[in-house]
C-alpha cells in the first residue's frame, strides 16, 4: 500500500448528547463527510478512560478523535470537566511518548453543529492521510521476546 | 539518635501507637532495611543516616498493617511526608492514626551506594519536612551535592522527535518483565485490583510480551499523573533497570506547569484529576 491510497482508520470516542447527535445532523442534512471515522458511542466524555484511546491505538487506527458537549452543557452537568482535565495531562503523555497531536485530536461540538462535525472529521481526515500510518504499534504486536 | 530512640520507646510505651516504621541496618553493609517495631526495646535498633533511602510510607497502605495496628508511627524523610499526606488527601489513612517523626534530612545516597546523591534529593525542597508530629536530626549528616540526571535526560528526550521518541521508550520497556514490582512499592498504588489484574475484558496484557510492556507502563505513568511525588521508588526497585522516573518526573513537571500544583504539599488542597475548574487551559480543543 502506497502513500496515495491510504486510507487512515480513524476512531471517534463521541458523547451521545452532543456530538453523536450532531453527527447525526449532519447525516440527516445528507452532508458528505470523509468515510474514515468509526463512532464509539458514550454516554458523556467523562466516560472516556484515556485506556480507551491507548486501547484503539493498539488495536490499529491511525488516529483519535475524542469530542463531547461544550464546557457548561454537559448532559451530567460536569463530566467534560473532569474529561478536559484528564485529556491535558494524558496528551501530555502520549506526546512525550511519540503519539503526537497529528494522530488525536479533541474537540467540542454541540448537538445543532452538524457542519462542524463535518469540518472536523474531514481536517483530521487529512491530518493523518498526510501523516501517514501508524505502524509503531502493529510492530510491537507482531514481536516475540521469547524467541530473542 | 538518642532522641529518636527515646521519642520511639515513650511512644510505644504509652501506647500513643501500636507499632513504628523505621530504618535498621543490614549487618556487614552500609543499606538499611525497613523494620516495624512493636515492643519498645526493639526501637534500638533504629538509624537515621544517608542511607535511609527507602519510601517507607508505601506501609500504611497494606492490609497486613493497618489491620494489625491501629495507630501507627512511621520515621520519614520530607520526601517521605510528601507521600504520606497524598495519601491523606485521597483519604487512604486518617492523620489521627499516624504520627510522624521527621527527620531533618541531608540527602541520601543512591542505590546504598555512598558514592553518589540519589536524583530525588537534588533541588529538595523539603529538606526540612512540611508536616510532622516529632523532629529528628539526621545522624553525621552533611548535605550532599550532585546533578540531577534525569531531569537531564529528559531534557534530552524533549528534543526529539516523535520517532526518536518512540524508539527511546520502545527500548527501555522492552526489558520490562512484568514482575509489578514497581507497583508493589509505591505508596500511591495501593488500589485492591489493578487494572491489570482485570481479566474480562482483558485491558493490559500481564505477560512480558512488547506490546503489554509499553500499555502498561504507560497507563501506570497515567494513573500517578497528579499524585505521584517523585520518590523514585519505582526506578530503584525495577530489576531490569527501566528508567521508570523519567516519565513520572515528566508528569510531575506538566502538572507544576498546567496546573501549578504539587501533589503532597498540603493536606487540605483536594486533588487534581478529582477536581475541575471552570477556567481549565482548553486551547488545544478545537
Amino acid at each position: 500500500m502506497n502513500k496515495d491510497n491510504f486510507e487512515p482508520k480513524i476512531v471517534a470516542f463521541v458523547c451521545n448528547w452532543c456530538t453523536y447527535t450532531g453527527a447525526d445532523l449532519a447525516g440527516t442534512s445528507r452532508m458528505k463527510y470523509k468515510p474514515n471515522v468509526r463512532m464509539i458511542k458514550l454516554p458523556c466524555t467523562g466516560r472516556i478512560d484515556p485506556l480507551f484511546i491507548l486501547k484503539a491505538f493498539e488495536r490499529g487506527a491511525d488516529g483519535v478523535l475524542v469530542s463531547g458537549c461544550h464546557p457548561g452543557d454537559c448532559h451530567y452537568n460536569a463530566g467534560n470537566f473532569h474529561a478536559r482535565r484528564r485529556w491535558i495531562m494524558f496528551r501530555k503523555l502520549l506526546d512525550f511518548l511519540g503519539i503526537d497531536d497529528s494522530r488525536i485530536h479533541f474537540s467540542w461540538v454541540s448537538a445543532s453543529e452538524g457542519k462542524k462535525f463535518v469540518d472536523v472529521v474531514n481536517g483530521f481526515t487529512d491530518k493523518v492521510k498526510a501523516r501517514g500510518p501508524f505502524t509503531r504499534f502493529k510492530k510491537l504486536n507482531e514481536e516475540f521476546v521469547i524467541n530473542e | 539518635m538518642n532522641n529518636l530512640r527515646q521519642i520511639a520507646a515513650e511512644l510505644l510505651n504509652t501506647g500513643k501507637v501500636n507499632a513504628i516504621v523505621g530504618y535498621v541496618p543490614v549487618d556487614g553493609t552500609s543499606r538499611t532495611k525497613p523494620f516495624i517495631a512493636t515492643k519498645p526495646e526493639e526501637v534500638e535498633k533504629f538509624v537515621i543516616n544517608q542511607n535511609i533511602l527507602n519510601n517507607l510510607s508505601v506501609y500504611l497502605t497494606k492490609d497486613e498493617v493497618k489491620k494489625n495496628f491501629k495507630k501507627i508511627g512511621i520515621i520519614a524523610k520530607g520526601c517521605d511526608i510528601k507521600s504520606i499526606i497524598a495519601l491523606i488527601q485521597e483519604n487512604q489513612i486518617q492523620r489521627d492514626n499516624i504520627v510522624i517523626i521527621g527527620i531533618k534530612c541531608s540527602g541520601v545516597y543512591a542505590d546504598f551506594e555512598e558514592t553518589r546523591i540519589a536524583d530525588k534529593c537534588v533541588n529538595c525542597e523539603v529538606m526540612e519536612p512540611h508536616l510532622f508530629d516529632y523532629l529528628v536530626e539526621m545522624e553525621n549528616g552533611s548535605v550532599l551535592a550532585g546533578e540531577d540526571q534525569k531531569i537531564k535526560i529528559i531534557r534530552q528526550i524533549e528534543t526529539m522527535n516523535a520517532e526518536e521518541r518512540w524508539d527511546f521508550f520502545e527500548n527501555e520497556f522492552s526489558r520490562c518483565i512484568k514482575c509489578y514490582a514497581c507497583r508493589q512499592v509505591c505508596p500511591m498504588c495501593y488500589c485492591e485490583r489493578c487494572i491489570v489484574d482485570k481479566a474480562i475484558p482483558r485491558w493490559i496484557e500481564s505477560s512480558a510480551h512488547k506490546r503489554g510492556n509499553f500499555a502498561w507502563n504507560l497507563v501506570r505513568a497515567f494513573h500517578l499523573s497528579g499524585r505521584c511525588v517523585g520518590c523514585g521508588e519505582c526506578e530503584r526497585v525495577c530489576p531490569m533497570d527501566i528508567p521508570l522516573s523519567l516519565l513520572n518526573r515528566k508528569m510531575i513537571m506538566v502538572t507544576q506547569e498546567e496546573f501549578n500544583y504539587k501533589s503532597g504539599m498540603d493536606l487540605n488542597t483536594p486533588t487534581l484529576i478529582g477536581s475541575y475548574d471552570l477556567k481549565d487551559n482548553e486551547e488545544f480543543i478545537e
